[in-house]
């Protein structure tokens, strides 16, 4: 069989691929309580809304969300692992459970995959997610102190390691360091992965100027990242499609990769929740593609299988963005690019 | 921030990059000692400083015995990725360690360059240190050294980085991630195999570019120059005439003084010929030559310098000249006592050498050829040699001595602003006026009793807000009443020819001239102090001038308007659908420090080259064929003094705001800041409107029913008073004046931040992402007019809006007139409908008038003198 990188690119060339979307909304629509959560681990704090752990207690739930996105029409997705790393998972006591969740939601993905796959002989892929963890490389916490740093490169190095890892041991074929809010962050993630498995990129904006929380343009990150050599860069979480697509027009001009983005169901409204009808993701999601800015899309917080299932029905046999030549010049980056001729 | 220009920018790619070398502790005295002192904060600086003379990259280099270097190193670098405007550009690692380089790669997170590896230690610590490179993401900087030793020879140059590159390249690193250091060697230092070091660079340079496409070349100049080290003029050039070869050759990097480079055409030609017989090792005796020319150029700087050498040695008269119209104060004080000593009374220094060379600056300004910037820093000079007369004059008690005339100036009683009439006084002192400057405040009995002890030939008033108009009118009529008939120059951002022909020319027999702006000061005034044709040309033709404006006021009769109840019927209404929501964090929120940083990124600085009278829109101004070169040198001169009023915090920039409840009462609004709701009566347009326009009033913009929401603010920028203080002890008017101006801007500034604030977060309506010149242009929905301004006339409602903003908000205080202390001070209300937008009140009837003062709670006399200047 062909590897999973070239298999990716070779369909990508063909059509525009379909992301997955949120599994948080869904776990919030199980109402499940804390013993839900906890299963029969012998954990001793709250672990409400531990939603990686949910890979070990609840394997089940998680494969029926996986199942509604594929029969959505979803061709890359993504594993429940958001903050499966000993980082987040401090929060909950769980760091010794780290392994074994990426493992798991790894094979729970994996499985749904090659099930449909035998099915009806379309290749799906399973992209093991990082997520930013909770502390930033870039960035003092103590507004009194900027030298100051709560984590440095070496751990974060290491915490990725153990989780990619893992994830892989799953059966993930891609590494997804996704919702970058530090590039820092992102660079100890990619020393972690590069020797493992092709990486897949996916930063988030803070700002509607188009920066992460790290204060980097869009240009600035991919000249940061572009070492890695991702199958794949885009945007995700941010803001609504709408408000993405500048953003996403200057990343698409410049990277001679994939373009992977998945934005949320538009703002939350005041009471924080997602209310951008399935429709109107879709047909935003629909002018990027007739603007030839995306290779593969699908969705972030508060989108739903009826959502991915309205974008695969707006993008389907629309040809796919073909990526600019490698450029012959030395781009270097602060916050900002700097750019050489060759 | 501008992201989208800043990035268009950055994508135009660069044909030689300036790497910033002062934050380098083996290049640096002045870094190092910060460093070994722990004075990162000062350090940080330092890394500024180079960014904002154009460095598009900072090397940072810790090596040095006494450091930890990998501490030194991490801790630079994660202080400096808090500074954004110094972040934005690339890093470069530069140590001689390896432990150090990783170190700091791990805190770094854009794409920097390492400097530097080599082949020093063979292919294998080579190899596996670039792919850690890689892996961090990093571009690196290979040395010219293999194991053998650092490459001297062109050909030596060559081969190693060849090899280099195809060790590196056949490896994977990406062939443009390359950057070439040939070794930049000191040259002129007498020894003969040193003598092609420049040229060998310069020559390899180019067969490297050649060899291996795609990878960049870079040096450190400072070696070159190394044998002239304490003597900066012979180095720069030195540097200059290198790089001049060396680019065209493939150098497209250099770590460089950034700001410090010489322009290769400017150097004295002399210098520059010594130095390419060097550099391109032209002559046997080329060393020999350089080093006995280097002497005379030791301790001179520029071409400029030599020429400032030259001027101080020409005789007094003419230095004083030369020092009044170039505006350098360095030497005055020396040579107006060489001579006064010359002289035979002090009082005729003053009478001779510098008149004349204030008379030069008079005619170089009136022909338009010098500008007001100018003219000021030249009255500085004027005044410092003036104080130093002075006490010898006073010895010789020598009386009566007025120059040209006598002036008495002054701002009106309420009000604080001095800015153009600081700037009138300058101008006129320049003239050979004495002017005596009564500040601001002045009530008119303090006027009128200077003017007669000093007997003074001409009274100067000022003002900026509208209740001065009529505290003018009341001067004038005062001066009538004492029988006063010296002629009275009214001036000041609010008043103009028709206020002074309509309200204040009648209440006074004597002359009353407008004076537009400094430029005009001059001729007025020598005209009305000459005893020849043209004070009554000048006295009578203006008074016809006013007799026929008034007379074709008299005849236009009243404007033609509306009725306030016709008004009313014909308001504005607003659409329900254009109303802005709740806002996302009501009650009052206050700015104790706002960061001046951000004020000064977000000036509007058309306004600031308008104060000093220079016309034309920021930044086209600063290439004006006319103006250009003196706005270049007043935004210069802004710049260093925004550094300091930055880096020493001499300025605090304080603000209030407040998200309110309210409710429409036909034109005015209740608003709930408190328990009570306040009643904010506004004002309505009354001029008749063609059909389809609305008859404006600030409350159509809340909505007719129900609840809807109103906002207010005030702002001001504290601290400038030590420093006016000492500029005026200084007799430095132009900084007192540069400080005011720019406190106002920023003030301005604030007020545009704050609105924004209000707009995306506080009250958060909007989502906006635009640039300062769109902020400028007002592109965003939602107003903020001010109390005073054509929508809301009204200077009255500050003490209203003030006590909901709690009272004395942001530390502000109103004077009797109301206008705000300090003056760089912004207040005013915020509507959030999509349709708000400005407009001006112009002229009300009597009817509203009446129904005003009733909503007010006060009578019509108190109501009338509040909207005097839109009353007929």
């Amino acid at each position: 069989m062909t590897s999973s990188a070239d298999a990716l690119r070779a369909e990508a060339a063909r059509r525009i691929l379909i992301k997955d979307g949120a599994y948080g909304t869904a776990i919030q629509g199980a109402g499940l309580a804390a013993a839900d959560y906890c299963g029969s681990i012998g954990l001793t704090r709250d672990q409400k809304g531990n939603n990686d752990l949910l890979c070990l207690t609840r394997p089940d739930l998680i494969a029926s969300i996986c199942e509604a996105y594929v029969e959505a029409g979803a061709d890359v997705l993504g594993t429940n692992s958001f903050n499966a790393n000993r980082i987040s998972q401090a929060d909950y006591g769980a760091e010794e459970l780290v392994p074994e969740m990426n493992v798991a939601a790894a094979r729970i993905i994996r499985e749904v995959a090659d099930r449909y796959s035998d099915k009806d002989g379309r290749r799906r892929f399973v992209a093991g997610a990082l997520g930013p963890t909770n502390k930033t490389l870039s960035l003092s916490p103590d507004v009194n102190d900027p030298g100051f740093r709560e984590v440095d490169f070496d751990t974060v190095k290491a915490t990725y390691r153990e989780q990619a890892q893992a994830l892989l041991e799953g059966g993930a074929d891609f590494i997804l360091i996704e919702t970058v809010f530090d590039t820092l962050n992102c660079k100890a993630a990619i020393m972690a992965a590069l020797d493992l498995a092709p990486i897949m990129v996916s930063m988030t904006l803070t700002d509607l100027s188009g920066r992460n929380l790290s204060g980097h343009t869009v240009e600035a990150f991919w000249a940061s990242v572009r070492h890695a050599r991702p199958i794949t860069i885009g945007l995700n979480c941010s803001f609504g499609a709408a408000q993405l697509r500048p953003h996403l027009a200057a990343l698409s001009a410049q990277a001679d990769t994939l373009i992977m983005a998945y934005p949320n169901a538009g703002l939350p409204n005041e009471l924080g929740q997602y209310d951008e009808a399935a429709e109107q993701t879709a047909a935003q999601v629909g002018e990027w593609v007739d603007d030839g800015l995306v290779n593969i899309v699908g969705g972030c917080c508060g989108t739903t299988p009826a959502h991915i299932a309205a974008i695969a029905r707006k993008v389907a046999h629309r040809t796919p963005r073909v990526a600019p030549p490698a450029p012959r010049r030395t781009v270097l980056a602060g916050l900002e690019p700097m750019v050489l001729a060759a | 921030m501008n992201a989208t220009a800043d990035t268009s920018a950055a994508n135009a790619a660069t044909a030689f990059v300036n790497i910033g070398e002062r934050t380098n502790v083996t290049g640096s005295a002045r870094f190092k000692k910060l460093v070994l002192a722990g004075d990162y904060d000062a350090a940080v600086e330092v890394a500024r400083q180079q960014v904002e003379n154009g460095a598009q990259v900072i090397d940072v280099n810790m090596d040095e015995a006494l450091l930890d270097g990998e501490l030194a190193m991490t801790t630079f670098l994660k202080r400096i990725a808090a500074e954004p405007d110094i972040a934005r550009v690339p890093v470069m690692i530069d140590s001689s360690k390896w432990t150090v380089i990783e170190a700091g790669l791990k805190c770094v997170s854009g794409k920097p360059i390492v400097n530097s590896i080599s082949l020093k230690e063979g292919e294998a610590v080579f190899l596996e240190q670039a792919r850690l490179v890689r892996g961090y993401g990093a571009a690196v900087v290979v040395m010219a050294f293999d194991e053998t030793g650092q490459a001297d020879t062109a050909q030596r140059k060559v081969e190693i980085c060849e090899r280099a590159y195809r060790t590196l390249t056949d490896d994977g690193f990406p062939a443009e991630d390359i950057i070439f250091d040939p070794n930049v060697f000191a040259v002129a230092t007498g020894i003969d195999e040193h003598r092609r070091y420049a040229i060998d660079f310069i020559e390899a340079a180019s067969e490297i570019r050649r060899r291996c496409p795609g990878a960049h070349i870079s040096g450190g100049l400072s070696n070159l120059s190394f044998s002239f080290r304490g003597n900066e003029p012979v180095r720069r050039a030195m540097h200059s005439v290198f790089l001049y070869h060396a680019i065209p050759a493939g150098m497209d990097m250099g770590i460089v003084n950034a700001g410090q480079l010489d322009v290769y055409d400017q150097i004295d030609p002399e210098l520059r010929d010594a130095c390419e017989d060097v550099i391109l090792d032209r002559r046997e005796d080329a060393t020999e030559r350089l080093i006995a020319l280097a002497e005379r150029f030791k301790g001179t700087d520029e071409v400029a310098e030599k020429a400032a050498a030259e001027w101080r040695s020409l005789p007094v008269a003419e230095r004083l000249s030369y020092a009044l119209v170039k505006g350098i104060d360095a030497h005055i004080v020396e040579d107006t006592e060489e001579a006064r000593q010359q002289a035979t009374r002090p009082i005729s220094v003053i009478e001779g050498p510098l008149m004349d060379g204030m008379n030069v600056v008079g005619d170089l300004f009136g022909s338009g050829k010098m500008f007001l910037p100018q003219v000021v820093k030249s009255a500085r000079v004027m005044k410092k040699a003036v104080a130093h007369l002075l006490p010898f004059i006073e010895l010789e008690k020598d009386e009566g001595a007025k120059g040209k005339g006598r002036i008495v100036m002054a701002t009106v009683k309420g009000d604080v602003h001095d800015i153009g009439k600081n700037i009138v006084g300058v101008v006129l002192q320049c003239n050979g006026y004495e002017v005596v400057d009564l500040g601001v405040m002045t009530p008119w009995t303090k006027i009128l009793e200077t003017a007669r002890e000093t007997d003074a030939d001409i009274i100067g008033l000022s003002g900026l807000i509208t209740p001065s108009l009529d505290e003018m009118v009341t001067v004038a009529s005062e001066m009538e009443r004492a029988g006063m008939s010296l002629p009275l120059l009214i001036g000041g951002a609010t008043t103009s020819k028709a206020h002074t022909a309509l309200k204040i020319a009648p209440a006074y027999s004597g002359p009353v001239i407008h004076v537009l702006d400094a430029s005009r000061a001059v001729g007025v005034a020598s005209a009305l102090v000459s005893d020849g044709p043209q004070r009554a040309e000048l006295i009578d033709g203006t008074a016809r001038d006013y007799q026929a404006l008034r007379e074709a006021r008299a005849r236009g009769g009243p404007q033609d308007r509306v009725t306030l109840e016709e008004a009313r019927a014909n308001r504005f209404r607003a659409d329900p659908a254009g109303k802005a929501p709740d806002p996302y964090r009501p009650g009052s929120h206050k700015f104790a420090d706002w960061p001046l940083r951000d004020l000064r990124a977000h000036i509007d600085w058309t306004p600031f080259f308008r104060a000093w009278e220079l016309h034309g829109t920021f930044p086209a101004i600063l290439d004006d064929p006319v103006v250009g070169e003196s706005a270049r040198g007043l935004y210069r001169d802004a710049e260093a003094m925004l550094d300091r009023i930055v880096a020493e915090h001499w300025l605090t920039a304080r603000s209030a705001v407040g998200l309110w409840r309210c409710w429409r009462d036909g034109d005015d609004v209740l608003v709930l800041a408190g328990n009570e709701p306040v009643r904010v009566p506004f004002l309505r347009q009354q001029v008749r409107k063609r059909e389809g326009r609305a008859n404006m009033c600030l409350a159509d913009f809340i909505m007719e029913e129900g609840e809807d929401w109103i906002g207010g603010f005030a702002l001001g920028i504290h601290g400038a008073e030590p420093h006016l203080d000492r500029f005026k002890a200084a007799n430095d008017d132009y900084s007192d004046i540069m400080l005011k101006a720019l406190a106002d801007r920023l003030a301005e500034a604030l007020a545009e931040r704050l609105h924004h604030h209000v707009r995306t977060y506080l009250w958060g309506y909007a989502e906006e992402h635009l640039s300062n010149q769109e902020l400028i242009r007002e592109r965003y929905a939602g107003i903020r007019p001010a109390p005073g301004y054509p929508a809301s006339p009204d200077h009255s409602l500050k003490p209203i809006l003030f006590d909901l903003l709690g009272g004395a908000p942001a530390d502000l205080q109103l004077t009797e007139s109301f206008a705000m202390m300090p003056t760089a001070a912004v207040s005013g209300f915020y509507f959030g409908h999509a349709d708000s937008a400005y407009f001006g009140v112009a002229t009300i009837g009597r009817d509203q008038l009446e129904e005003y003062a009733k909503r007010r709670g006060v009578d019509v006399e108190q109501a009338e003198r509040w909207l005097r200047p839109n009353l007929d």
